[in-house]
């Protein structure tokens, strides 16, 4: 048997990504972006939600906020909220689903059209974000939500997180902790559901093929949230 | 005789204001303390005239680029200069705020950031690194 050069260094790259021994490998394959390296539109982050998996818990709320700072007031109506766990119930059988609801990280996001002075925008690995250095809180982003993921902060916010800036006067919502995806980490929802929940979210890269969101969307029945709007959301739910 | 006289009594206004400026008490001067060693990512007097503008430049770049490199980030300014002892930029002998006032410069930036250093050194858990999701 001939080995031609192309197949030879083929074989090489492959071993250099095989398993040396469980959880090391010789190149890791998920590796975070270097700080001099911007978000490439080869990614779209996305998540995964598996409704069946998901308890009636609430640890991704609570690592939600514990990451971004974000708490309350103890005003519900106006206190900001980044995630929450929806309850859908079928009126007829009396089926009752719970599940994580937050920014859906649309590839054609109507926040982002309606917002009048460029605030609110998509980077280009698909996060949806608030620039809110010229955030003007006018909240049409909220109202153009359909989802209703987004919350303005109506009070003075002390506290905050070094990685996370949060004042009064802007419109916020989930970041898909892009804090924690520039450093190669997971958001931290998905953290907490894989540590302490019950293991529902998959967190990746949409154009990944290699990956296992891509894989799992590919090959498992997954449906977006308000499909007629065609927004192409980032996030998918299963078992809806 | 007039024009020496003009240079002669320019000449005592010049050594008089300068003179005031090192002795004076009676101005509030600001409380430039540096506590930590080494120098900072530009040199004092670039950092004293631009600074605002490095910052709005990293501010650009990190929000909607995500390049988050530390060297003119504010948390870069903040991990460096928060006084020991309040542990805080701001305050009336902070860096930043006993600068400003003494300026007379409206500083909004620790409306929205944290004007405390990380607390990765305070023992919080560092974050786990992505899973490997290929297989």
């Amino acid at each position: 048997m001939s080995l031609d050069r192309r197949a030879f260094l083929g074989m090489g790259v492959a071993g250099a990504g095989a398993m040396l021994a469980p959880g090391l490998r010789l190149i890791e394959l998920a590796q975070a972006r270097s700080p001099e390296e911007a978000a490439s539109t080869l990614k779209r982050w996305g998540l995964l939600i598996d409704t069946v998996k998901c308890t009636d818990c609430e640890v991704c709320v609570t690592a939600c906020n514990e990451e971004n700072g974000v708490a309350g007031h103890g005003r519900p109506a106006t206190d900001p909220q980044w995630i929450r766990k929806a309850t859908l119930s079928d009126k007829r059988t009396g089926h009752v689903q719970s599940l994580p609801l937050m920014c859906q990280h649309c590839e054609d996001p109507p926040c982002v059209d309606v917002c009048p002075t460029g605030a609110s925008f998509k980077r280009a690995d698909g996060i949806v974000l608030v620039d809110k250095h010229t955030c003007i809180g006018c909240r049409y982003c909220v109202m153009a939500c359909p989802y209703g993921a987004r919350s303005f902060v109506h009070e003075a916010v002390t506290g905050q997180k070094p990685d996370v800036p949060r004042g009064k006067g802007t419109v916020e919502s989930c970041t898909l902790c892009v804090q924690r995806v520039d450093r190669g980490a997971t958001p931290a929802c998905v953290e907490a559901c894989d540590k302490d929940g019950g293991k529902a979210m998959v967190f990746g890269d949409l154009n990944d093929r290699a990956g296992e969101l891509n894989r799992r969307l590919r090959v498992e029945p997954s449906s977006a949230l308000r499909p007629e709007l065609s927004l192409d959301p980032a996030v998918r739910y299963q078992g809806l | 005789m007039a024009p020496l006289v003009a240079a002669l009594v320019a000449l005592f206004a010049i050594a008089g204001l300068a003179g005031a400026a090192e002795s004076s008490t009676r101005v509030a001067r600001p409380a430039i303390k540096v506590e930590k060693a080494g120098a900072c990512v530009e040199p004092t007097d670039e950092m004293r005239r631009n600074h605002m503008n490095m910052l709005f430049q990293q501010r650009d770049q990190t929000v909607h680029l995500g390049l988050r490199s530390p060297r003119h980030s504010l948390k870069g300014c903040v991990d460096c200069h928060a006084n020991p002892a309040t542990g805080s930029v701001l305050g009336k002998d902070g860096f930043c705020e006993s600068c400003h006032a003494y300026a007379a410069v409206k500083i909004d930036c620790f409306e929205c950031h944290s004007s405390s250093p990380r607390r990765a050194a305070a023992g919080l858990e560092p974050i786990a690194p992505m899973k490997a999701t290929a297989q």
